[in-house]
């Protein structure tokens, strides 16, 4: 295998849980609500995945009861955020913050406890021994394959279909929307929770494919960077896809430089993913200076029926 | 409106509180049983003579013990060594000690462990960074013993303890070395300290003690636990041809990686042999039970001293995991015979000739390192290929 196909598949390990999470922050704002809450969504999912699947010794069990924990998160969101017209940012946190701490007490039990088993992996028979894709896509487990169609799913659902065009309008302009329309609540409540459901698979994805048991903040980090990911992203399901390999593999590419007996220290190649982010996001903010911005227009903003701007 | 904001604003507050509470119970939990706690012990000795007291010193008032935590003793690793030891201590000497778990090496430690020397007499601080807070505290309440994991500095009440942790991983290193198939080792190191680069030549010398030609790669990850980032360190060092890595973080990310792959991995800290039996080698343990036993034994009788208490494989501090299930007998013989030669004093790790990765001798023929040496060790031994990030 050559340098280029070992970090791509570096890559795809690494991006898979930003993926997933990138994914469900985009419905999430696509909706029009902000999400800060990733970091404390995903380790609620981790914690519920390793604790249903320690005790049930099932997989799918322990995926949806972490689906069902990280929705009852998304309902209360969308409760404070879309019923009470609440500050969507101090509620995010809120999320973070109860998510660490929840997460930490309720794993209490099973830390340091091995899982079962770890993510499971499509047996792809004879399409293994193809030389580069073979190894590239031999390496996938089911979470990764399921992050791919579900890019797929939401490119096509935000912007080929009218259920997209329905979102979209509810995050430019819920106004609009409710004149034609279309219930803004409920599409608000739906991607809201969808939404934090993905990130909540994101969690399970980190405890099942990178170590097979809970620690308190085990995340380090990585939901914030989903934050950040969907605001690179600019809310696209196809660019999150980019967007989540290339920190994948800039995360990689430190280490490979470290072997490579690069001289920078590790210190300055640890900041190689977040300083080529903020170049990249220069560039594109130039390039596209006067084109939209792809934020949905009424990010942040709650909609309250009737009332002027 | 208006009446909506207050609505808001309310239950804000009370998501807050809730969040706040929770987090609270999460982290700290045993800090807030503290006065509960102490007392229970103390009760139960006046009013019954339990078995230990009886067999120790009948009149002696068991002292009150105190634990600070880096992390949650459920790491699975460093920490939950402490608490197993912590337990094992309790047990022996019938004693309820008082821990406090997630305390960062910041000012906060110095207060958490001043609000600690409040009401115990004895406080066992288990992590370097806190060598600082633990002296000033020391220097404040002249009564109450204070032993410091892993710092150099001491007081007349304040003592410190670590282990020769790099016997250990000298074992592994020789297991390591015959496993080999490529003679080429892959060393995940936490932080570029004098502590990770002991451990990291004991671990390549062990190896070239059964194969001269082993090269070690390393790469460093800045983390104590983030499965994340070490399974790219992991994967890195796979791809570049490694067939056994040993790391030095508590979390078991290279382990899966390793297994992953086919390659054979061990940890650090504590045995991981459960996360992947087949793919498991062996790791350095602690293993501080006994050093606990004895040092609040030593305060009970009077006999303590401010000593700089040094564990090894000799007196049990140190030792290796149970080895991996695919660990053939013949290595596991090598390492045994290592490990009573090291224990008979024998062997010694580091001597010399050593020489470093840039042809420097570090250690001449026929000489040891002192203890103080191997702990402000910051060359890398011949074979290693890496440097120590400045």
């Amino acid at each position: 295998m050559d340098f280029t196909t070992q970090l791509l598949i570096a890559a795809i390990s690494a991006g898979t849980p930003l993926l997933l999470a990138t994914l469900g922050g985009i419905l999430n704002e696509r909706a029009g609500i902000i999400q800060l809450g990733a970091e404390g969504l995903m380790l609620m999912g981790a914690v519920t995945t390793c604790i249903v699947y320690i005790r049930t010794e099932n997989l799918l069990l322990a995926l949806l009861a972490a689906m069902a924990i990280t929705a009852v998160l998304g309902i209360v969101h969308s409760f404070l955020c879309v019923t009470l017209r609440a500050n969507q940012t101090m509620s995010g946190l809120a999320m973070t913050l109860f998510g660490s701490g929840l997460s930490a007490y309720l794993g209490k039990s099973i830390s340091g406890i091995p899982l079962p088993g770890t993510s499971p992996k499509l047996d792809l028979g004879w399409v293994k021994s193809i030389p580069v894709v073979g190894d590239i896509f031999g390496r996938m487990d089911d979470l990764t394959w399921f992050s791919l169609l579900l890019v797929l799913a939401l490119h096509l659902l935000i912007h080929h279909t009218s259920w997209g065009l329905h979102l979209r309008a509810v995050g430019d302009s819920p106004a609009t929307a409710d004149v034609m329309g279309i219930r803004v609540q409920l599409i608000r409540y739906s991607y809201v929770t969808a939404g934090t459901v993905l990130i909540g698979l994101a969690g399970a994805d980190m405890v099942l494919s990178y170590a097979p048991t809970w620690n308190e903040g085990l995340t380090a980090g990585r939901g914030w960077i989903a934050v950040g990911l969907v605001i690179f992203a600019r809310w696209n399901p196809l660019r999150a896809l980019f967007c989540a390999y290339l920190f994948g593999a800039l995360d990689s590419l430190g280490f490979r430089m470290q072997l490579l007996g690069s001289t920078i220290p590790p210190y300055f190649l640890k900041m190689i993913p977040y300083v080529v982010t903020i170049l990249v996001l220069m560039y594109l903010g130039y390039r596209n200076r006067n084109k939209p911005s792809g934020t949905p227009e009424s990010l942040g903003t709650p909609f309250i029926r009737e009332q002027r701007f | 409106m208006k009446r909506r904001g207050q609505a808001v604003t309310f239950s804000f507050a009370l998501m807050f509180l809730l969040a706040v509470v929770l987090a609270g119970c999460g982290s700290n939990n045993n800090s807030g049983n503290n006065t509960s706690s102490t007392k229970a012990p103390a009760a139960a000795n006046a009013g019954t003579t339990t078995e230990a007291a009886a067999t120790t010193e009948p009149a002696a008032k068991k002292p009150t013990v105190a634990f600070v935590y880096i992390g949650p003793p459920g790491d699975g690793g460093y920490t939950y060594q402490h608490d197993q030891g912590r337990q094992y201590m309790e047990k022996e000497l019938g004693i309820k000690a008082d821990t406090v778990e997630n305390v960062p090496e910041s000012a906060d430690a110095e207060r958490i462990i001043t609000e600690l020397a409040q009401s115990h007499d004895i406080v066992f601080t288990t992590s370097f960074g806190y060598m600082d807070y633990t002296l000033n505290v020391a220097n404040k309440f002249p009564n109450v013993k204070f032993m410091h994991a892993s710092g150099y500095k001491t007081a007349a009440n304040m003592g410190t303890y670590f282990g020769k942790n790099y016997q250990g991983s000298y074992l592994a290193g020789i297991a390591a070395g015959k496993m080999t198939k490529k003679n080429h080792l892959g060393y995940v190191g936490a932080f570029p300290i004098s502590e990770v680069i002991y451990n990291l030549n004991a671990f390549t010398l062990g190896a070239q003690s059964v194969n001269p030609d082993i090269k070690v790669d390393v790469v460093w990850t800045n983390t104590w636990y983030d499965p994340a980032t070490e399974r790219q360190a992991a994967i890195s060092l796979l791809d570049k041809g490694a067939d056994v890595l040993l790391a030095y973080q508590d979390s078991p990310a290279t382990l899966q990686a390793a297994a992953e792959r086919g390659a054979f991995a061990g940890g650090n800290d504590s045995d991981m042999g459960k996360y992947a039996p087949d793919s498991y080698l062996t790791n350095p343990v602690w293993n501080w039970g006994p050093y606990y036993v004895k040092a609040v034994q030593s305060v009970m009788d009077g006999t303590w001293k401010n000593e700089q208490y040094s564990g090894d494989l000799a007196d049990g501090m140190i030792d290796i995991a149970p080895f991996g299930s695919k660990v053939p007998d013949d290595v596991k013989k090598l390492v045994e015979d290592a490990k009573a030669k090291i224990i008979s004093g024998e062997l010694d790790v580091f001597t010399g000739p050593i020489t470093d990765n840039q042809g420097k001798v570090q250690v001449q023929e026929g000489q040891k390192l002192t203890l103080e040496e191997v702990l402000s060790m910051n060359w890398l031994a011949k074979g290693i290929e890496g440097t120590i990030p400045k």
